[in-house]
């Protein structure tokens, strides 16, 4: 098929390796070499999108990262989608499938185009603000229709099949850019044998020397750029990341590289590669060589297909052998842009006119070069405005007055099919801001340059405004060497490569031409295309009192998004700046932040999704739970069996028969997850008395005890029991969710507070498995399993310990109950964990041994009133709330932690909520936990609560319901109904009770 | 993201390997008893937050777990020094709840 606009000859393409994508539907060819954007205007594609809010037809402006209009959904299938992919940055492969992101029911035919034109007047700044503000409930619907109008691209329905990596870096020199400059610093690092990242985001290195005609060195910049980019790879410290951009400088010297490893070979990556990557960098010194973006003029109609900037008509016609039309006018500030004319005129196709702002027009070279290709030059003048409506088809030219804010003389039209217009170039300082360094114009160079930063920084070629090309190798080459020595290497000799000097004139700071009409009555003026943010629309915003430059943004959504201010800043702050009568420098500048360009989620994940999401922790039991059907609850990391269902039994029927197995004969528990600290030293006991509300001094090797451990405040916040194993040793538990905080909590107390204790803590969760036996027949199962010790009541008390020998394993015997039933709880060392549990298993055979789960757990502690912190406290209870004033030993001489803070006038007055039990007047009715209880439930709403329930659960054993739960007052009211209403409309009638609904007495542990 | 210098460690590692654990110098009452309630009140919650030098505990938690101060410039993010607890800053700003630093230092070490 014919590719209209491509050129016979040139490009840096592979023309005998024709490929075909797809653009909304329709089949096209292109090369190998080629961008999405390059063979769309091969393909004489004018039309790529339509606009934001007025829907207005766009084409393709630009030929890099600052591309406005071309943002493409990409993906041949719906698990490939990629939003937002601009067509200037994408790669061409065969078989690519790339729609236009907004557009309905096509781009050629908008519907909304039709609104836009009607709705143009109505849709000022701030239009969805003033808008769609009331009522708040139709926001859900408005947003709808404001996110299909609003052109952002859609996320895939299915899951990513490619993977994504990320790569963890150290360099000595991170250099941002590839072009002149940063390949001159390149060489420089290089030799010196510094470890250099080099990265620059286009698929090749050269930057604008990719189109460039000139020399370096007296030789062509192709051979030049060849040589060089050879020279850096023959360097074995050298990491050369083409295709990746630097998208982030973050504190402390940390780039976030994005690499796109296979975006440019398939719809997928091979197997075996990964399709993009993030390097992570961390490095010592950063070259910034970003290059600058060029500026478009403002005009009446700017934004028509075939409005183009003049560098991006270079870039096409040498880099691609595109020639993105017929008879080009070109409208420049600046001798720089004269190229794109005498490019497209040497292609072959007509230049009608170079229309120079600056009345002395261009320097000598540039008007001679004209003169001999006979391209006509008109000074003192500018384009005013375009007509046309899918493509440009003729402009309208005034002369302007020198500071060109007022037109001069008649208006007369010329005809073309493409306007590039050049309004200077602003330094691309996007990364220097990103750590809030605030840029600084320079009147030099009409643009913002970085300003100071505490970042190990150094700057080079036109991102400091020098658009030269000498002064790009000189400057890359000197900040090479400035970095080679700032790590603390060096190099012997050091010369920059050189270019030939041009002759230029000075060129002008314009941004806005003026028109006939006021800016807000004439044709739109834009400013941001991305955003459809016009000149009238900011003079608007200054007029209605945003004055700040960051208001003014926020306003009008100039430089938001995916844009990031890449073509419209300047400009954008410029006609502010006019109208509030300020300059550009008391106007100030809008800061840059990460990502420079749009990062997929797939590179930011890495492989962190799925099951590398998040890690998860297993027991050493696991498997056999697996094996027994046991389904799991997440309790931190921790994967903990939740219960264990039998055949076609419902959850209730599980929990009723293990609760019961429990009481009647036995269970067991894999309790292996609870926290336990180890902790050693001289004065172990002396700060377990510290950090515990409970007394310490007296436990005897061999004890267990219970403790509860509060913050500064008085509050509860972890609980559980410490035994002593000898007089300077301990090991603690904690809850399973609470280890890594007890853990920190310990820490900081013993090394900031008291450093003069002798203690050390070490966590030793995973190094055990702890089996629970549980139930009036635990103790057979257990002296059918226990080698050496007697386990009888008289040799082996409550609350004591035990080192024992367990089927030949030595292990740590417990007699400590969570379920008010005789229990042991056998700790071994972890990898004899499944081996053990299994023995005690078969042991258990003869007395139907069930292994129940969390749930029940907490069933048979709740009957018991027993508390589990995080679930019953929520760090507004102290222990007297909990009615656990036992634990508490206000005579200890030291002022332990929480014992100022339960003391406060706050917690000890009268009408606290206190824990209390609740049983409601119907037994089978259980009450929803989290419910708030009322005195009076016919009282008008919103009534007076008395707190919550905190733990709520049909008991099995007892045949009613029980439930734990706050209660103003509560230790004062037992007896007394309270009624629970619910959001369905139930009453649930309860009375207050002692929360120890099952063996009071504590006989049925101490058997 | 940090990179932070262990003075435990003696190594910059990424920040990821640490916690934050509030504002440094913020010694516990020797006799919590004799505090009124508004004086416990402001050891236990208030804290400074200043434009510029701040002094803050750290812990190399993935790491060696021990705690040490950094003082950190909170309007640049530039970390000044990292010392162990027990030393005090070289630089040093006036807080912003009226007490500087260094009163606050030398009525921990007459407490001590």
């Amino acid at each position: 098929m014919n590719q209209p606009n491509r050129l016979s000859q040139g490009g840096r393409l592979a023309r005998n390796k024709v490929i075909n994508f797809q653009y909304n539907g329709k089949s096209y060819p292109g090369f190998v070499g080629d961008t999405l954007a390059s063979a769309m205007l091969a393909n004489g594609i004018d039309i790529v999108g339509r606009s934001f809010k007025y829907s207005r037809p766009r084409g393709i402006v630009a030929a890099g990262a600052e591309e406005p209009n071309a943002i493409m959904q990409l993906g041949a299938t719906e698990a490939t989608q990629v939003p937002n992919v601009r067509a200037t940055q994408q790669e061409l492969y065969n078989g690519l499938v790339a729609k236009s992101t907004n557009g309905w029911p096509n781009v050629e035919f908008d519907m909304m185009s039709t609104i836009g034109k009607v709705g143009a007047k109505v849709m000022p700044p701030g239009f969805y603000y003033k808008t769609f503000m009331y009522p708040k409930s139709l926001w859900s619907t408005y947003e709808k229709f404001i996110r299909k109008a609003a052109g952002l691209g859609r996320s895939p329905l299915e899951n990513d099949p490619d993977r994504y990596d990320h790569y963890n870096q150290h360099a000595d020199i991170v250099i941002v850019g590839a072009g002149p400059a940063g390949l001159s610093a390149a060489l420089v690092a290089a030799r010196s044998g510094a470890r250099v990242i080099i990265a620059d985001e286009q698929a090749e290195f050269g930057g604008a020397l990719l189109h460039s005609k000139q020399k370096i060195d007296g030789v062509d910049v192709a051979l030049w750029l060849e040589n060089t980019v050879a020279e850096l790879a023959s360097f074995p410290e050298v990491l050369m990341l083409p295709k990746s951009t630097v998208n982030g400088y973050h504190d402390h010297n940390f780039l976030t590289i994005h690499q796109r490893v296979s975006d440019h070979l398939a719809d997928r990556a091979e197997k075996n590669s990964s399709r993009q990557r993030m390097h992570r960098v961390r490095a010592k010194w950063v070259v910034l060589a970003t290059g600058s973006h060029e500026r478009p003029l403002v005009y009446a109609n700017n934004d028509v297909p075939g409005n183009m900037l003049a560098s991006a008509v270079s870039t096409y016609i040498n880099r691609y052998a595109v020639i993105p039309g017929n008879k080009l006018v070109l409208m420049t500030t600046n001798d720089n842009a004269y190229s794109a004319a005498f490019d497209w005129q040497q292609a072959g196709r007509e230049v009608v006119a170079i229309i120079d702002t600056r009345a002395a027009g261009a320097g000598r070279d540039c008007v001679e070069k004209a003169a001999a290709l006979g391209i006509t030059i008109i000074n003192g003048s500018a384009v005013v405005e375009v007509q046309g409506s899918k493509r440009v088809s003729s402009v309208s030219v005034s002369a302007i007055n020198a500071p060109g804010d007022q037109l001069v003389g008649d208006i007369s039209n010329l005809s073309c099919d493409t306007l590039a217009s050049s309004g200077g170039w602003s330094p691309a300082i996007h990364l220097s801001c990103h750590t809030g360094s605030r840029p600084v114009w320079s009147d030099q160079v009409i643009g913002f340059i970085p300003g100071e930063t505490l970042q190990k920084q150094l700057t080079a070629g036109a991102i400091n405004g020098r658009f030269e090309l000498q002064d790009a190798l000189a400057q890359g080459t000197k900040a090479g060497l400035a970095a080679v020595l700032n790590v603390g290497l060096s190099i012997e000799t050091v010369t920059p490569a050189t270019a030939e000097e041009v002759e230029e004139n000075s060129p002008m700071a314009l941004y806005h031409i003026p028109h006939p009409k006021k800016t807000s009555r004439a044709p739109k003026q834009f400013v941001d295309l991305q955003n459809d943010v016009t000149a009238a629309g900011i003079e608007m915003a200054t007029l209605e009192g945003f004055e700040s430059i960051e208001h003014v943004k926020r306003y009008t959504a100039m430089g938001f998004g995916t844009d990031q201010g890449k073509m419209g800043n300047i400009n954008g702050m410029a006609i502010a700046a006019k109208s509030m009568n300020k300059t550009i420098p008391e106007t100030g500048t809008t800061i840059f932040r990460p990502n420079y360009t749009p990062v997929t989620f797939g590179a930011i994940a890495g492989r962190h999704c799925g099951e590398l999401f998040d890690p998860k922790r297993y027991t050493a039991m696991h498997q056999w739970h697996l094996e027994r059907g046991a389904l799991f609850e997440d309790v931190g990391n921790w994967k903990r069996p939740w219960y264990f269902p039998r055949e076609g039994e419902s959850m209730q029927q599980s929990l009723e028969r293990e609760c019961l197995a429990v009481r009647d004969s036995a269970g067991v528990l894999d309790a292996s997850t609870l926290g336990k600290i180890d902790i050693q030293g001289a004065d172990a006991r002396e700060f377990l008395g510290r950090v515990y509300t409970n007394a310490w001094a007296k436990l005897a090797v061999g004890k267990c005890r219970y403790g509860l451990m509060c913050g500064e405040d008085g509050m509860v916040f972890d609980d559980g029991v410490t035994a002593c194993l000898a007089d300077n040793h301990f090991v603690m538990t904690t809850t399973t969710g609470g280890a890594a905080r007890v853990l920190e909590w310990l820490e900081i107390y013993q090394q900031t507070e008291w450093p003069e204790l002798e203690v050390y803590f070490n966590s030793v969760t995973d190094h055990w498995s702890t089996i629970t036996v549980t139930g009036p027949n635990s103790r057979k199962i257990i002296e059918t399993v226990v080698d050496d010790i007697d386990v009888s009541n008289d040799a082996f008390k409550y609350m004591d310990w035990k080192q024992a020998t367990v089927k030949g394993v030595p292990a740590r015997i417990f007699r400590i109950s969570f379920t008010g039933e005789l229990s042991f709880e056998v700790n071994v060392q972890a990898n004899y964990g499944l081996q053990i549990w299994q023995a005690i298993m078969a042991a258990g055979e003869a007395y139907n041994l069930t292994p129940y789960g969390t749930e029940t757990m907490h069933i048979l502690r709740a009957e018991k009133g027993f508390i589990i912190a995080g679930q019953d406290t929520d760090g507004s209870v102290h222990p007297y709330d909990l009615g656990m004033g036992w634990a508490v030993s206000p005579k200890k001489p030291f002022s332990f932690i929480g014992k100022r803070g339960m003391n406060r006038a706050d917690c000890v007055k009268e009408g606290r909520k206190q824990l209390v039990g609740i049983k409601t007047k119907d037994p089978k009715q259980v009450i929803p936990e989290g419910a708030q209880a009322v005195n009076d439930p016919k009282q008008p709403i919103p009534m007076t609560m008395l707190g919550h329930v905190t733990s709520s659960y049909y008991s099995a054993c007892l045949g009613h319901s029980i439930a734990m739960a706050f209660i103003r007052n509560g230790h004062k009211r037992m007896g007394e109904t309270v009624f629970y209403p619910l959001a369905d409309g139930r009453v649930i009638e309860a009375v207050i009770c002692s929360p120890i609904f099952f063996d009071p007495k504590g006989e049925q542990q101490n058997v | 993201m940090f990179y932070i210098f262990c003075p435990h460690c003696e190594e910059h590692r990424e920040e990821e390997e640490f916690h934050a654990a509030g504002q440094a110098h913020i010694p516990r009452p020797l006799d919590p008893e004799a505090c009124s309630d508004k004086e416990w009140g402001e050891y236990l919650f208030f804290r400074d937050n200043p434009r510029g030098i701040h002094h803050e505990l750290w812990v190399h938690a993935v790491g060696c777990r021990k705690f040490f101060n950094i003082t950190r410039d909170t309007q640049t993010y530039e970390i000044k020094e990292v010392y162990k607890v027990g030393e005090k800053p070289k630089f040093t700003a006036v807080s912003e709840t009226g007490a500087d630093l260094k009163s606050s230092l030398k009525a921990q070490e007459s407490a001590t």
